[in-house]
């Protein structure tokens, strides 16, 4: 069965290109317009990249590709992320 | 003075010549997936090609099978760096979908149930090279594995050989699929490890 993860699944590979922990922000999802925690998105963690999907409408928020010697991040799924200073 | 070469002989390669660059044998069928696996029954399945008229070529699953199904053996190179090698599917050939279809555009997108997609030049489905599968390792495809149709691009990596297939589209220019947009190589060669960007 394909499963998933919870959105703190994220914070290792995020942790090395933000120097904020983005999980713990709150995000919008770009499709049903959701505003909940990054930690809360539902991750698919067997597949050739980490994606994150919206735990209300299964959109893609978040993708992150492992490249070897770069990280290709895509946040195209988020219309906003509230990180706090 | 010894000439004597591999492969000179015509005998089938020893298995780490037929490994990509990269790749590691799996006895197994590791399970990749980007979101929940939808389950289609086939008597709602139906694939369809659309060309830029905007005209569907349609069929549904008997009218798929009435095609004619082959037995292939081939050997499939995942981007996450498994091959599995020698492995038994039967499917129908894109030749035969394509057989009636009119398109002056070169390339395609397929179209997943499920949301997924991914790009691919329209001659690499062609010639032989690619199949709607509906069988592997004897058994009908389980839906984790893509059932009850994939795509099956045998020469590319298996990230383009989309899972849960319901249609084509062709397309003027080479737009990325899902992965694609994502990272991925817009055509994925294993033998050129054509990974990521």
């Amino acid at each position: 069965m394909t499963h998933h993860l919870d959105g703190n699944v994220l914070a290792g590979a995020l942790s090395e290109v933000f120097t904020t922990d983005v999980t713990a922000a709150r995000a919008r999802c770009g499709g049903c317009g959701r505003m909940s925690p990054i930690a809360e998105a539902m991750v698919y963690t067997d597949a050739p990249g980490l994606v994150a999907r919206c735990a209300g409408c299964d959109q893609v928020l978040a993708t992150v590709v492992d490249a070897g010697d770069r990280l290709i991040l895509s946040l195209a799924g988020l219309s906003a992320i509230e990180l706090r200073r | 003075m010894s000439f004597a070469t591999r492969g000179f002989s015509g005998r089938r390669r020893a298995p780490d010549d037929r490994l990509p660059p990269g790749q590691t044998l799996v006895q197994d069928w590791p399970v990749l997936s980007a979101g929940p696996t939808p389950h289609v029954d086939t008597a709602d399945w139906e694939f369809t090609i659309r060309d830029e008229t905007g005209d569907d070529h349609r069929w549904t699953w008997d009218e798929l099978l009435a095609l004619g199904a082959e037995d292939v053996t081939l050997d499939i190179h995942c981007v996450t760096h498994w091959s599995k090698l020698d492995m038994p599917w039967r499917g129908v050939s894109l030749d035969k979908l394509f057989e009636n279809v009119e398109s002056e555009h070169e390339f395609v997108m397929a179209h997943s149930y499920g949301g997924y997609t991914t790009n691919l030049p329209l001659e690499d489905l062609l010639d032989g090279k690619a199949w709607i599968a509906t069988e592997a390792e004897g058994e009908p495809l389980d839906p984790e594995h893509g059932g009850p149709a994939r795509l099956l691009v045998p020469h590319l990596y298996f990230w383009k050989s989309a899972k849960w297939i319901r249609g084509l589209t062709m397309m003027p220019s080479n737009d990325p699929g899902f992965w694609e947009q994502y990272g991925y190589h817009i055509y994925g060669d294993p033998w050129k490890e054509e990974r990521y960007w």
